[in-house]
C-alpha cells in the first residue's frame, strides 16, 4: 500500500490565470477540501485537461468489451440506472463464462491509449492483460472455476459501474478546470475513479511502494517520468478526497 | 455448502476469524492503493469503526493480506464484489 503523499510542484499553476476567478488567491490547484454540503477542489487548466484524458481513457477501457454493443460507439451520458440493469441485456446465465473481456480479433483500446494521455509517446505498451486483471480482479485466488463462475455473473455491473463514475467526473469537471464542487455520490464516484485510474496506470508502470524513489530517480527524458508524475498527483489528490470526506 | 450460522458477527473478523464462520473475504496488500483509502473503504462499506479499519489496514500492509468479514459464501461474495468496484484485491476464500 502507498502513504500517500506531499505534492510539492503545484504542477498547472501557471495557466490559474486562465480559470475562472471566483477564486481565492491561496487556494492550491489539484487538491479537495471539505466544503459547504460536500467537498470542492480547484482545477488549472492542464489538470483539468489531463484527467479528463484519463478518464475518458479509463471508460473507455472498461467500456469497449462490455457485451453492450447497442451502446458502443455512442455518447449519452451516462445514467446512472446503467450501472444496475441495461434494459433488454440477457440474463448473465447466457454469457459465455468468464470469456467476455477480449473475443478473438477485438481487442481491448491499447495501453497507448492511456499512455498517450499526457502527449508524447510511451515506452513500448506493457501487456493489456495486468491492467485489466488489476480493475476486474479474480474474486477466488486458487479456484479458477469459482473465478470464472463469480466473473460471468459480476464483471458486467462492475465495468458499468467503474464507466458510470468515469461518465461522473467527465460531468462535474469543467473541461478548461476552474471549480469543482461535489454532494455525497457524486464524491464517491470521484473517489472510485480516481482509485481506477491510479491502479491503472500503476500497473502499466509496474509501479512499487518506493516508487517515490524512481520518481526522484527519473530523468526527464525518460518517458515514464511523465506518468510517474501524473501518478503521483492522482494519488496526492484521491488522498485530499479522503481526507475531506473523513 | 457448509451452513452458516444465524447470526454473522461482523465485528469479530480479523486475522483470527471465528473458526465456525467458513467463508472469509480476504483483501490482499498492493503497492498501489493509499492507505487512508483502504482505511476509508473498511469504514464505508463494513460500517467499523476507524480503529478497527486502520487496524485491518496495517495488517493488509505489513502481513500482506487481512480477513475483512466472514459469514456464508454469498455475503462474501458480495463483500467482493462491492470491494472490488472499490479498487480493492479481494478474494473470497474458505476458512480452514
Amino acid at each position: 500500500m502507498s502513504g500517500g503523499a506531499g505534492w510539492d510542484s503545484p504542477g498547472g499553476d501557471a495557466a490559474a490565470g486562465g480559470v475562472p476567478d471566483e477564486l481565492d488567491e491561496e487556494d492550491a490547484t489539484g487538491a479537495f477540501r471539505r466544503a459547504r454540503g460536500g467537498v470542492s477542489a480547484r482545477f488549472s487548466t492542464p489538470q483539468a485537461v489531463i484527467l479528463r484524458n484519463l478518464v475518458s481513457q479509463l471508460a473507455e477501457l472498461m467500456e469497449d468489451t462490455a457485451a453492450e454493443p447497442g451502446l458502443a460507439g455512442q455518447e449519452p451520458p451516462w445514467p446512472e440506472q446503467a450501472a444496475q440493469e441495461p434494459p433488454g441485456q440477457e440474463p448473465p446465465g447466457q454469457e459465455p463464462p468468464g470469456q467476455e473481456q477480449a473475443g478473438p480479433g477485438e481487442q481491448p483500446p491499447s495501453l497507448e491509449d492511456l499512455a498517450a494521455m499526457l502527449g508524447g509517446e510511451g515506452p513500448a505498451s506493457p501487456p493489456q492483460d495486468p491492467v485489466l486483471a488489476r480493475l476486474l480482479p479474480d474474486a477466488y485466488r486458487d479456484d479458477p472455476e469459482a473465478a470464472g463462475e463469480f466473473r460471468r455473473y459480476t464483471e458486467q455491473s462492475l465495468r458499468s459501474g467503474k464507466v458510470a463514475a468515469a461518465r461522473t467526473v467527465l460531468a462535474t469537471l469543467p473541461e478548461h478546470g476552474g471549480r469543482v464542487r461535489l454532494g455525497p455520490e457524486e464524491a464517491q464516484a470521484w473517489l472510485r475513479s480516481l482509485n481506477d485510474l491510479r491502479l491503472a496506470i500503476g500497473t502499466m508502470l509496474g509501479i512499487t511502494e518506493d516508487y517515490e524513489d524512481e520518481l526522484e530517480a527519473a530523468a526527464w527524458a525518460d518517458p515514464r517520468s511523465a506518468y510517474l508524475e501524473a501518478y503521483h498527483w492522482l494519488g496526492y489528490l484521491q488522498d485530499s478526497l479522503v481526507r475531506a470526506l473523513s | 455448502m457448509s451452513v452458516a450460522p444465524a447470526e454473522v458477527e461482523r465485528e469479530e473478523a480479523g486475522l483470527d476469524a471465528v473458526p465456525d464462520t467458513p467463508w472469509v473475504t480476504i483483501v490482499w496488500n498492493d503497492p498501489i492503493n493509499l492507505m487512508s483509502y483502504v482505511t476509508y473503504v473498511f469504514q464505508k462499506v463494513f460500517g467499523y469503526a476507524k480503529p478497527k479499519a486502520e487496524k485491518l489496514m496495517l495488517d493488509v500492509h505489513h502481513k500482506g493480506r487481512a480477513v475483512v468479514s466472514n459469514g456464508t459464501r454469498e455475503s462474501m461474495e458480495k463483500d467482493v464484489e462491492i470491494l472490488h468496484g472499490y479498487g480493492l484485491w479481494a478474494t473470497v476464500s474458505h476458512d480452514r
